[in-house]
């Protein structure tokens, strides 16, 4: 039997905002965001617990999860 | 006691869009500068206020931090260097039913508006003061600001600052306000929420916020990032008033207290100004 799938987070990145600081990525409690470039970018989906961290830190009004 | 509800405990994304003027973003704060992060704590903790936007003025004097009014869709008020305390005192005098918020950087605050702030504490007028503490003047290229830590480098100290530094916690409480805490940017969910208790208090309160500027005192700190400016001070230079009591003495020795670390109820200075009108008309 196949298992549910877990609903997996919707993360929004606004790449106009973004700027790059990394603060999201380097307090995320479960390593889910890397930098690439200049903006931050999602690197494990399925580790994402929604705990609204990323958020409630980025300085720029830059990440958002659904 | 129990802890007042928060925006932030919900599991959804707050919208930020409500509280800030359209079309302004992005704001002209460095990468990794912690004024955006007060800025969001202070929009949750609004939200929760109940303060709709008309009742809420905020005012400011000159400096990184204090471009913040810019930002909200409240009545706002950007004034000069060190100045935005007596703004604000005239804007409270004259608007009795604003809920006045100041922004003001460690420079503005207590620098060249020191003697602003000591005295608007002394008078416990009705009025929320943020006092943003990123140990240097950011907006004009990083001189040392009387929270510079001793020994640190700033484009005015190129050997290392030598002047010891204002506790402005203590300073607010021997000043006379009614309310002071301390937060960080970095613990922004418990800054929220002192945010909060700040602005439903009624007089004085004062809450300084421990925050970054990596551009101009990280780089002169040889700090590398936002991120480890956030562990040093923020993080690991910090310990909550709630732990304090309970944590052995080196644990404690060295770090700044965070939490409402003091609060007392004492006559507000619009309500005695309005006794005095009372009383000198029934004459
Ligand atoms: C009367 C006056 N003196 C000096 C200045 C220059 N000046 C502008 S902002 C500032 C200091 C800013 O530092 P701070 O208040 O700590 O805020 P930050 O930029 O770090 O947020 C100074 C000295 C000025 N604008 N007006
Ligand atoms: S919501 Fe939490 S777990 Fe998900 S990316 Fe943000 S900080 Fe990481
Ligand atoms: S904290 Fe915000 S601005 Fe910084 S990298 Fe993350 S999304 Fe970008
Ligand atoms: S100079 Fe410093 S205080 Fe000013 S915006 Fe940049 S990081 Fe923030």
């Amino acid at each position: 039997m196949v298992e549910p799938a877990k609903a997996l987070a919707d993360i929004r990145i606004d790449e106009n905002l973004c700027k790059g600081c990394s603060i999201c990525a380097d307090f995320c409690p479960t390593n889910v965001l890397e930098m690439r470039g200049s903006v931050v970018a999602v690197k494990d989906l399925e580790a994402c617990t929604k705990c609204q961290l990323c958020d409630l830190r980025c300085p720029d009004f830059a990440i958002q999860v659904y | 006691m129990s802890t007042p509800a928060t925006a932030a405990k919900k599991k959804v994304p707050f919208d930020y869009s409500g509280y800030l003027r359209a079309g302004k973003l992005p704001h002209i704060w460095c990468p990794g500068c912690g004024h955006g992060i007060v800025l969001k704590s202070l929009l949750r903790a609004i939200d929760v206020s109940g303060f709709t936007k008309d009742q809420l003025c905020m005012v400011s004097g000159i400096g990184c931090s204090s471009r913040t009014p810019g930002y909200v869709d409240f009545k706002t008020l950007h004034t000069l260097h060190g100045r935005a305390f007596s703004y604000a005192t005239g804007v409270k005098l004259a608007n009795p039913e604003l809920k006045v918020i100041v922004a003001s950087g460690d420079g503005d605050a207590l620098a060249i508006g020191g003697n602003h702030f000591i005295h608007t504490c002394r008078r416990n007028i009705d009025m929320t003061i943020l006092v943003y503490t990123n140990y240097i003047y950011g907006m004009t290229g990083g001189q040392y600001s009387p929270t510079t830590p001793q020994g640190a480098m700033a484009t005015t100290s190129r050997y290392g600052n030598i002047e010891p530094v204002f506790d402005t916690c203590e300073l607010a409480k021997a000043s006379g306000a009614t309310f002071v805490a301390r937060g960080t940017s970095y613990h922004c969910q418990e800054l929220e929420k002192i945010l909060l208790a700040a602005i439903k208090h009624k007089g004085t309160s004062v809450v300084e916020i421990i925050d970054q500027c990596p551009t101009y005192y990280g780089r002169q700190n040889k700090l590398r990032s936002a991120t480890e400016m956030m562990e040093i001070f923020e993080k690991n230079g910090t310990v909550s008033v709630k732990q304090a009591d309970r944590l052995p003495p080196e644990k404690v020795e060295g770090k700044l207290l965070r939490g409402i670390l003091y609060q007392v109820e004492r006559p507000e200075y619009c309500e005695e100004y309005d006794k005095l009108i009372e009383k000198v008309r029934g004459q």
